[in-house]
């Protein structure tokens, strides 16, 4: 006999959650709460020991944030996840899970700006350094490889230069030199590609964006494939005693979840990122309308690209659905379902016409973030990038005239309307 | 070390082998509080069970009188849970059919066809490369909390435990 298996839809509506017992409550309760009451010391001692599992305090863990672990761990068809307060946070729990001073990560040059800042930056003062490579060439992370390089980093789609990774072939060369590729797949989302599937060992994901899908929520979540082999020799923080969880073996103890019990006991317990119970019944909710929302938001982003590319005002579009886009093929391979929400163009006139686009729009909101349900629009190179130098701003894929759209669930016509009128005034 | 779902018994079976089960015989269960064999063993007592210790090295574990082997189990024993080098597991197998235990499951890493085989042959039901404190936690309860991916969806209330 073998069990079911679900299709994605049910399971972003039923993952993770077990109608509680008491009340039977059918809506995910908001246990918000700082901690939970034990029943006797000994069960308290066992409970700070793992040795039975249970909540003891909502840093480490939260029944509420627990079911968003759980339903994305399952989307992503991963084994466990562990929720944050942000994607950033993520990204960070995820990394100083491994990484410590001395070690090394390679990365693709294309991350989106406050990734790049907090790698080049914010990691640099730990003693961890990142080598940041061109990653549309897969050989490039093989050869940036070194006796320090702890892992591979990269996103599904570049933020915002929409690049897409060739993830089996990075996967490939990160598993033959032992070592784990992390993919940020905030830009997808599980619906549109499941980086485990390529081979990659963590999926992270800014859950802001499109898991929330409505604009009210920060959040982040890490997930583990499960199938990574920390005990290859290269991760003895994993399979060593920890001194900061009185000598716990992680991948001994709880296998194949042993890189999430990690971050949550070492990471979450002492870093601190806590996500709110409330803020993961918010995520929750939009989870329940993930593959709707994706498939209208990328019919929705291919009309637009389509209209963009066909109007005279417009120098360029780059969107990985069209076929002028040099990431055409691989989104074929990744994306085959559609390549998300976000195109990028320029107008005719430079940096000045885009500022009187966006000076323009009726309803389109200008401001940074993507993935909301309604349309979202910015220049990056004035904003999301602005940290960064103007080299490093076209390293990583952003020229000084480029917008970033991130097409929302309107009715086309009025989000077409609004461009075209936008456009009429540069 | 890789695990596999492939090597995942059904959720009907787990629910099975551990609602019919009273009796878990330990093998290697180590004394030392943090070692997952204890871990799971003291789990597995509080949740209801009787463990029955197997390690020629101790005398007692968890208040339970320790075992040299299955064979010197004077009662009748439920299931085998081995914590020991998947090479070791065949002559365990073998001991656990001998003593007429109705289950032989063998703990996350313990993999050994042979054992499994040998042990199917004698109408014992395997589980092999998972954690009987982890299986258990994810059909009764606990595991849900560690946003592991339990794969139970259901529309009705907590599953009563066994």
């Amino acid at each position: 006999m073998t069990d079911h298996v679900y299709g994605f839809d049910t399971l972003c509506l039923h993952s993770g959650q077990i109608p509680d017992s008491d009340t039977g409550s059918r809506a995910v309760p908001i246990y918000q709460t700082t901690s939970y009451v034990f029943d006797t010391p000994e069960e308290a001692a066992s409970l700070f020991n793992l040795q039975t599992f249970g909540n003891v305090y909502t840093r480490l863990s939260n029944p509420t944030v627990a079911v968003l672990e759980e339903r994305v761990a399952a989307l992503e068809n991963g084994r466990a996840a562990v929720a944050v307060g942000s994607g950033m946070a993520a990204q960070m729990i995820a990394l100083l899970n491994i990484c410590e001073a001395g070690d090394e990560i390679v990365a693709a040059k294309t991350l989106y700006g406050g990734t790049h800042t907090q790698l080049n930056v914010n990691f640099r003062k730990l003693g961890i350094n990142t080598i940041f490579v061109d990653s549309d060439d897969p050989e490039n992370f093989a050869r940036a490889i070194t006796s320090k390089t702890k892992v591979l980093y990269a996103e599904t789609l570049g933020n915002p230069s929409l690049n897409i990774l060739d993830i089996e072939a990075v996967s490939k060369i990160a598993n033959q030199a032992g070592l784990p590729l992390f993919i940020d797949n905030t830009f997808a989302s599980p619906y549109l590609c499941r980086p485990f599937e390529w081979g990659a060992a963590i999926s992270i994901h800014s859950a802001t964006k499109f898991l929330g899908g409505h604009g009210t929520t920060m959040g982040g979540v890490v997930v583990e494939s499960g199938k990574f082999p920390w005990d290859n020799g290269n991760f003895s923080t994993m399979t060593q005693p920890s001194p900061g969880y009185h000598g716990v073996r992680f991948y001994e103890t709880f296998g194949d979840f042993g890189f999430t019990m990690k971050c949550r006991m070492e990471g979450l317990r002492t870093f601190g990122p806590t996500l709110s119970p409330f803020n993961a019944f918010l995520l929750l909710q939009g989870v329940e309308t993930l593959p709707l929302r994706m498939d209208r938001h990328c019919s929705n982003a291919l009309a637009v690209a389509k209209h963009l590319e066909a109007h005279d005002k417009v120098a360029w579009v780059n969107y990985p659905r069209l076929k002028s886009s040099q990431s055409y093929e691989l989104g074929q391979k990744y994306l085959p379902k559609g390549a998300g929400a976000v195109l990028t163009f320029g107008i005719k006139g430079g940096a000045a016409a885009g500022k009187k686009f966006i000076e323009s729009v009726q309803f389109l909101s200008h401001l940074a973030n993507i993935g909301d349900a309604k349309s979202l629009v910015i220049h990056p190179a004035s904003t999301t990038h602005r940290q960064l130098s103007e080299q490093e701003q076209i390293d990583c894929g952003v020229p000084p005239d480029l917008i970033r759209l991130s097409v929302g669930l309107e009715t086309l016509e009025d989000i077409l309307w609004d461009i075209d009128q936008a456009l009429s005034q540069t | 070390m890789v695990w596999s779902i492939k090597n995942m018994s059904d959720i009907a079976t787990l629910q099975r082998v551990l609602s019919s089960s009273k009796t878990i015989a330990v093998v290697g269960l180590s004394a030392d509080w943090y070692r997952p064999s204890y871990f799971a063993a003291k789990y597995m007592q509080e949740h209801g069970y009787k463990v029955i210790p197997v390690n020629p090295k101790y005398q007692e574990i968890l208040g339970e009188k320790c075992y040299p082997d299955l064979a010197s189990i004077p009662c009748k024993v439920d299931i085998v849970d081995v914590f020991r080098k998947s090479e070791d597991a065949l002559p365990i197998a073998k001991e656990a059919v001998a003593i007429g235990a109705k289950h032989l499951w063998l703990q996350i890493g313990v993999i050994n066809e042979e054992a499994s085989e040998l042990a199917k042959k004698s109408g014992l039901t395997v589980v092999m490369n998972r954690c009987v404190k982890i299986e258990y936690a994810r059909l009764f309860g606990g595991l849900h909390w560690f946003g592991v991916n339990t794969r139970i969806i259901t529309a009705r209330k907590q599953i009563p435990k066994p």
